[in-house]
C-alpha cells in the first residue's frame, strides 16, 4: 500500500471509531488527540483494527508512533508496503 | 451421578478465559469475535463475577453492585459488546451525600461540581477549575509519590469537608484511599466524576443475560460451575488448564482470577521468577465488604425525592480511611432501586454497603457470626430508618452479605471485593513475561476497577493475546489456528 492508500485505510478505522466526528478537515501533522475526542482504548482499538484487517503488528512501546496521521503513516509505510489494498 | 459441566468441550483451544467477571467476559467476547477458538470457564454457577444479582422468595431481585458507573461504560459496551445492551445504559440523576459537615444532591458531574463548590464550600472558581483540569491532565508518566490526601492538600488545604465529597464515591466505588497515589484518584475521578453516574436499565439480570447471548452468538464456549485447579506450564509456556481432574489444552490463558490467586495458587510459585515472586507478595489486596439487602413489600414506595439514587451517609465528623473499615460502622452507602430499575417490576429495594475487613468475620464461632451479621442488619435499618421512615413495617426480605459471603462466591482471597492495590497493575501486566501466553484481567489498581475500568482491561488483554497467537501461527504452527 502507498502512504496515500494508508491514509486511507486508518481515516476508514477512525471513522469506525469516532462516528461522531467530522473526519474532512483532520490535519495530517497535528496530533488526533487535539482535534478529535480520543482516548487511550480508541488508540488500542486503531491497533485492533489495523492488526484485523491488515495483519500488521505494532508492539506497544511503539504507540506514540500513532499520535498523528502524519507519523502513523510513516510509521506504518514500511510495514505495509507489501499489503495489498482492501 | 454428578452433571459433567465439560460435557463436548474440545481437548483444545486457542485461548482459555479463567473467570466470568466482567473483565473474562469482555476478553472472551473479544477473542470469539477475532475467530480464536475460546473456552470461557466460571467457577460459580452463574456468570458474572461481582456484577451479580440474586432473587428472594417473593420476586424479589437484589443487584450487589449495579449502580453506578462512569459514562464511558456506554462507548465500551456499544464497540466490545453490542447496541442493545449499550442502549439500556442511564443516568442517574439524584446522587445524595449526608453527613455532619453537609447534605446536598448532585447530578455528579463537572458542571454541578463546580457550582456546588464554588456555591456551597466557597471556593474561588479559579481554584475548582484547575483542580479538574489537574485531575484531568494526570497520566502515568507523572511522579507517582504523591498521595491522594497530599493532593487535595495542595488544591483545599484544610477543607476536610471538600475532601469528603470528592473523595466519598470514590472509595465506594472501587475501595481506594487518601493513602492511594494521587494518580490513581485522578484518573478514576475525572472520569467517573466529570459525567454523571450510570446503571444499566433492566438490572444485572439483564445485561448479564445479554452479555451470555452475545458470547453464544460469537462462538465463545462457555461453561458454569468450573474451577480451574491449575494453569499448566511447560518450559515457560501456557499449555493447558485443569479442570474438574481434566486438563484442557490451549495456548493462552486469560485468568480473570484475582491476581494473587492467579499467581501463587493456579500457577505455583515453581514456575515465575523470584523476583516476581517479590514482587507479588508485595501486593496488598484491597479491602472487601459488606451488604445488607432489603426488599419492600410490594406497593411500598420509597420517596426518590428524599432519597435519590445513591446516597453516601456517614455520621463519622470527618473523612478517615480507618473508619471506613472498622466494624464500628458509621459509614454506609445506600443504593435505591426504584420500579424503573426493571421496567414492568414494580418493586422498590435497598442496598447499603461498607468496606469491611475479612479478618474481622472470617475465623468467627458459628453462633457469634450469626449474632454479627443480625447486629449488622439491626443497625442498618436503625441508619436506613432516617431516610425511610418506618422501614421496619414496610421490609417484606431481608438479606445480609459478608466479607465471608464474598470469599465464598468470587473465590477471591480474603473476600475481596476491588481486587487488589495500585501495585497489582505492575504485577498483573508482566505477567506474560514471565510465562509466555498467560494474561491477567481484572480489577488491579483503582483505575482498572470498576465495571468500566474491567471491562477496558479485558479489551486490553485481549488485544494482547489476539497479538500473540497470530505471532505464533507465522512463527510457529503455520498450519494451524487451534493445536497448541
Amino acid at each position: 500500500m502507498t502512504g496515500a492508500e494508508i491514509k486511507e485505510a486508518v481515516l476508514d478505522i477512525l471513522s469506525g471509531i469516532a462516528p461522531d466526528e467530522d473526519l474532512s478537515h483532520l490535519k495530517d501533522e497535528v496530533a488526533f488527540r487535539e482535534q478529535l475526542e480520543l482516548d487511550s482504548m480508541d488508540f488500542l482499538d486503531i491497533v485492533m483494527e489495523l492488526r484485523k484487517r491488515y495483519r500488521v503488528q505494532i508492539p506497544e512501546q511503539d504507540y506514540p508512533a500513532l499520535s498523528s496521521m502524519q507519523s502513523t503513516v510513516s510509521y506504518l509505510e514500511p510495514l505495509m508496503k507489501d499489503i495489498a489494498k482492501k | 451421578m454428578t452433571r459433567d459441566f465439560l460435557q463436548d468441550t474440545r481437548d483444545s483451544y486457542d485461548v482459555v478465559v479463567i473467570g466470568s467477571g466482567l473483565a473474562g467476559m469482555t476478553a472472551a467476547n473479544t477473542l470469539a469475535r477475532a475467530g480464536h477458538s475460546v473456552l470461557l470457564l466460571e467457577q460459580h454457577y452463574k456468570l458474572g463475577g461481582l456484577a451479580t444479582w440474586f432473587r428472594r422468595p417473593g420476586g424479589h431481585i437484589f443487584d450487589v453492585s449495579l449502580h453506578g458507573f462512569p459514562v464511558g461504560m456506554i462507548k465500551s459496551c456499544r464497540r466490545y459488546w453490542s447496541a442493545e445492551i449499550a442502549d439500556r445504559i442511564v443516568q442517574l440523576k439524584h446522587i445524595r451525600f449526608d453527613n455532619p459537615m453537609f447534605s446536598l444532591c448532585t447530578s455528579f458531574d463537572r458542571q454541578d461540581f463546580t457550582r456546588l463548590l464554588v456555591e456551597r464550600f466557597g471556593i474561588a472558581p479559579a481554584t475548582v477549575e484547575a483542580f479538574f483540569d489537574h485531575a484531568r491532565a494526570m497520566s502515568h508518566y507523572d511522579d507517582q509519590q504523591m498521595s491522594t490526601r497530599e493532593l487535595f492538600e495542595q488544591f483545599f488545604p484544610g477543607r476536610e469537608d471538600v475532601v469528603r465529597l470528592l473523595m466519598e464515591p470514590i472509595t465506594y466505588a472501587n475501595g481506594s484511599t487518601l493513602e492511594d497515589p494521587a494518580l490513581s484518584y485522578g484518573i478514576v475521578f475525572s472520569n467517573f466524576m466529570s459525567k454523571g453516574v450510570y446503571t444499566f436499565q433492566g438490572g444485572t439480570d439483564k445485561l448479564i443475560h445479554l452479555m451470555s447471548d452475545e458470547l453464544r452468538r460469537n462462538g465463545c464456549d462457555t461453561r458454569i460451575r468450573c474451577p480451574v485447579e491449575r494453569i499448566e506450564v511447560r518450559q515457560g509456556r501456557v499449555c493447558g488448564v485443569r479442570v474438574h481432574g481434566r486438563t484442557i489444552r490451549t495456548r493462552a490463558v486469560v485468568s480473570n482470577a484475582n491476581l494473587l490467586g492467579t499467581i501463587f495458587h493456579l500457577v505455583g510459585e515453581e514456575n515465575l521468577d523470584p523476583q516476581y515472586i517479590g514482587q507479588a507478595r508485595a501486593v496488598r489486596l484491597n479491602n472487601s465488604s459488606t451488604q445488607v439487602y432489603m426488599a419492600l413489600k410490594p406497593g411500598e414506595m420509597i420517596d426518590e425525592e428524599a432519597c435519590g439514587d445513591l446516597l453516601f451517609t456517614s455520621t463519622a465528623p470527618a473523612f478517615r480511611t480507618d473508619l471506613l473499615l472498622s466494624r464500628e460502622i458509621s459509614s454506609r452507602t445506600y443504593s435505591f432501586y426504584y420500579p424503573k430499575t426493571r421496567p414492568g417490576h414494580d418493586r422498590c429495594l435497598i442496598v447499603a454497603s461498607t468496606n469491611a475487613r475479612y479478618g474481622d468475620w472470617a475465623g468467627l464461632p458459628p453462633e457469634e457470626y450469626v449474632r454479627q451479621k443480625r447486629e449488622l442488619t439491626e443497625s442498618t435499618l436503625a441508619a436506613a430508618e432516617k431516610y425511610v421512615p418506618g422501614i421496619r413495617d414496610k421490609i417484606d426480605w431481608l438479606d445480609c452479605a459478608t466479607p465471608v459471603t464474598f470469599r465464598r462466591y468470587t473465590g477471591h482471597i480474603d473476600g475481596a471485593s476491588f481486587g487488589t492495590k495500585y501495585e497489582g497493575l505492575a504485577v498483573s501486566r508482566s505477567l506474560p513475561q514471565q510465562i509466555a501466553g498467560l494474561y491477567h484481567a481484572g480489577s488491579v489498581g483503582i483505575i482498572m476497577s470498576g465495571w468500566l475500568g474491567t471491562v477496558n482491561y479485558g479489551v486490553i488483554a485481549a488485544n494482547e493475546v489476539d497479538a500473540f497467537l497470530m505471532h505464533g501461527n507465522s512463527q510457529l504452527n503455520p498450519q494451524s489456528t487451534t493445536d497448541p
